[in-house]
């Protein structure tokens, strides 16, 4: 934690020669010396985009809508990848085989999190997870849930808690967080390669 | 049945809207902060190089050879367009919320021309042509201080 | 210094919105392409570089997604500039002259199409007193445009003739997205788009990749029977403020030449990075090219222009007559920035 009591620490010492900018001659506009000097401008910018996630994603995201999660295989390895963006980063391949995976995964890694990155959007500290989905070969973020944090550990097993099946849309949302689902744990030396 | 990759036309796939802002906040340095600083009390200055040449908008070394400017000069708030280009549909953020004009304008008593805007009729718009500033009433120390310039009629 | 070369190119065929595909699956197969016509195996390069920029379809980091296509895992020696793939070529060349590589992948790419690409490139302006007013590419273009016309480096009716003589070329191009045009004559009736520039003298905006393999030396001629060497190369760049640059010439683009040994022999074709009509003749006078050099006979980028590839193809059209015997030297310019502001010259050459 910063001491907020102590004073501010002292200005960095700047070798000479190494970075120095010379102070401005105000001589000629002498009346600007007597009044606020602008140090500072804001440069916001925005800017629209109509983005399209590409052929691999959008079959990713048009079966999550059905409640299903779908990799997509490469020919050279036979890995399979999710999210599926098209291409193999093993092979360079195109990946064109749909993989039907399961809902249910195994933490590969976590981390608790105590900050409040999310505007109160989670209460802390909460845990979240490299997950690696049943049937895929490389592991996906996800919130664990229902579970006290200090109980979360590699080789968990899980399952994907979805929000109800009225609300289905083609985001990753879908799946609101991962759950224990009571299957014995994945011994760690299984999950060598994943993480 | 998943969709086959090489039947999925274009209009299969997912699109969505996607907004990315850059809500930056940057120092100006004492030469930039001055510009804007004079800009805030209706003004203009430049900065004058080892030629006596002034630069306006001033910048903290010399474009040519690289040397280290300190010498703040005043520039006055009128001058003469020496290119200029008619922006008909405006965009998001652009100073004029109708049809304007892009100018390089060089002001009195500047050496070199600064790019901006002028409040004109596209056939009012001639290389050469007398411009002055026009200022916002409110001025914050920035470029949205200086609305315009507008011919001088 | 190593001789290096051009020894395979492939690009996409060059289209307004590829709307279909991410950024790595427009790219992948040109990249699977070169490769399999380069010879050089698929996990055998001794470097890859590529370039691209982030702000044009707004995918942060989109690079790494297009590392995919390259095999990148387990890693690889590997770079990226935020620039046109000109640049990547550059850095790919000087890892050559290292002696660091033998072999090196290029590639480059651009998704425009999902925002204002006009609007985007205001980004690139001064932060502090150009960017705050959001002018568009095409706003800056025409200021250097009227310059230009009122110094007598060109005329609306000698744009109008280099908008007609590179949609028609572009014919010929099976790459290119416009492959024809109206008259000239009927191209001077049309509206302005910016006065001074009218829409015929932009560039289109354009989707579209490129990716090319460099050898040196005796790696070169086993892997091709007729290299495009690269003779020469160099960079520059003008100041970045509009306002203390003369803005109907190009200094950057005279040295760059002269450092590349443009004028070391006779150079028969030009490929050049116009984005608008009147870039052409300010790049002419600043090479040093006389009348009877052909400029841009693929069209050049007012044919096709996706951003941050169209520098590179640029060096693959003059590669690709290098490598068919067509022509035995040529010049290759590519710009980055507004009103060519930052330049590089190649100058490539057949042997025998």
């Amino acid at each position: 934690m910063t001491d907020t009591t102590s004073s501010q620490p002292a200005p960095i010492e700047i070798p000479e020669g190494v970075w120095s900018q010379p102070a401005v001659n105000m001589s000629a506009v002498a009346d600007l010396e007597s009044v606020e000097a602008v140090r500072s401008v804001r440069a916001f910018a925005s800017m629209t985009y109509d983005y399209t996630p590409g052929l691999a994603t959008t079959r990713f995201l048009r079966a999550i809508k059905e409640k299903r999660l779908v990799g997509e295989r490469c020919s050279e390895t036979g890995k399979v990848y999710i999210p599926p963006r098209g291409v193999s980063p093993v092979s360079g391949l195109p990946t064109t085989e749909q993989v039907e995976l399961g809902l249910d995964g195994t933490v590969v890694s976590f981390c608790v999190v105590n900050l409040d990155f999310t505007g109160n959007a989670q209460e802390i500290p909460y845990v979240s997870a490299l997950i690696l989905v049943d049937g895929s070969d490389i592991p996906i973020y996800g919130l664990v849930r229902e579970i006290p944090y200090n109980e979360v550990q590699p080789g968990l097993r899980l399952k994907s808690v979805w929000v109800e099946d009225s609300e289905l849309t083609t985001s990753f949302e879908n799946i609101k967080w991962w759950a224990p689902n009571g299957e014995p744990d994945v011994p760690a030396s299984d999950l060598a390669d994943y993480i | 049945m998943p969709e086959d990759a090489t039947t999925m036309g274009d209009e299969d796939v997912l699109r969505a809207p996607l907004v990315l802002e850059y809500p930056f906040k940057r120092t100006t340095g004492p030469v930039i902060g001055a510009f804007l600083t004079a800009l805030r009390e209706g003004r203009f200055i430049g900065i004058e190089d080892d030629n006596g040449k002034v630069l306006c908008p001033p910048v903290e070394y010399d474009p040519a050879s690289g040397a280290s400017l300190t010498k703040l000069v005043p520039v006055g708030s009128e001058g003469e367009v020496l290119s200029w280009s008619w922006n008909q549909s405006v965009r998001d953020g652009q100073p004029l919320d109708h049809p304007f004009a892009w100018v390089m304008v060089q002001l009195d008593g500047a050496d070199t021309p600064m790019m901006h805007v002028v409040d004109a009729p596209h056939e009012a718009m001639a290389t050469g042509m007398r411009v002055r500033a026009r200022f916002a009433s409110e001025r914050i120390g920035s470029m949205d201080d200086l609305l315009c310039f507008e011919p001088v009629s | 210094m190593r001789d290096v070369a051009i020894i395979a190119t492939a690009q996409t065929k060059h289209v307004r919105a590829a709307t279909a595909t991410n950024e790595v699956e427009m790219i992948q197969p040109v990249i699977q392409e070169v490769i399999e016509r380069s010879g050089v195996d698929r996990h055998g390069f001794d470097f890859t570089c590529s370039g691209s920029s982030d702000y044009l379809a707004g995918q942060p980091f989109s690079f790494v997604m297009t590392l995919d296509a390259v095999a990148a895992w387990p890693p690889i020696s590997e770079s990226h500039v935020e620039m046109d793939g000109a640049w990547a070529l550059y850095e790919a060349w000087v890892k050559i002259q290292t002696g660091h590589a033998d072999t090196a992948l290029v590639y480059s790419y651009g998704k425009s199409s999902p925002g204002d690409l006009p609007r985007v490139l205001s980004r690139m302006t001064d932060p502090y007193y150009e960017a705050p007013l959001w002018p568009s590419s095409v706003d800056i273009a025409a200021l250097q445009a009227r310059a230009a016309i009122q110094a007598g480096v060109t005329s609306e009716q000698a744009m109008a003739d280099i908008a007609y003589r590179s949609r028609t070329s572009a014919a010929a191009n099976p790459f290119a997205q416009l492959t024809s045009s109206a008259q000239p004559s009927a191209l001077m009736d049309e509206e302005y788009l910016a006065d001074p520039l009218r829409r015929h003298d932009c560039a289109p905006i354009t989707d579209g990749g490129v990716a090319i393999v460099l050898a040196a030396g005796d790696k070169a001629r086993s892997l091709c029977s007729r290299p495009a060497w690269i003779r020469g190369i160099d960079h520059r760049a003008d100041g970045h403020h509009l306002n203390f640059r003369d803005l109907t010439t190009s200094p950057s683009v005279s040295i760059a030449a002269e450092k590349a040994g443009v004028a070391n022999g006779p150079i028969e074709i030009a490929e050049l990075h116009t984005c608008f009509t009147h870039h052409e003749p300010i790049l002419r006078s600043a090479l040093g090219l006389g009348d009877d050099v052909e400029v841009n006979p693929s069209g050049g980028p007012l044919a096709a222009n996706p951003m941050m590839a169209a520098g590179l193809i640029r060096m693959v059209e003059v590669a690709n007559r290098i490598h068919s015997g067509e022509v035995s030297r040529g010049v290759a310019h590519a710009t980055g920035g507004h009103a060519l502001q930052h330049n590089l010259i190649a100058v490539l050459e057949g042997e025998g």
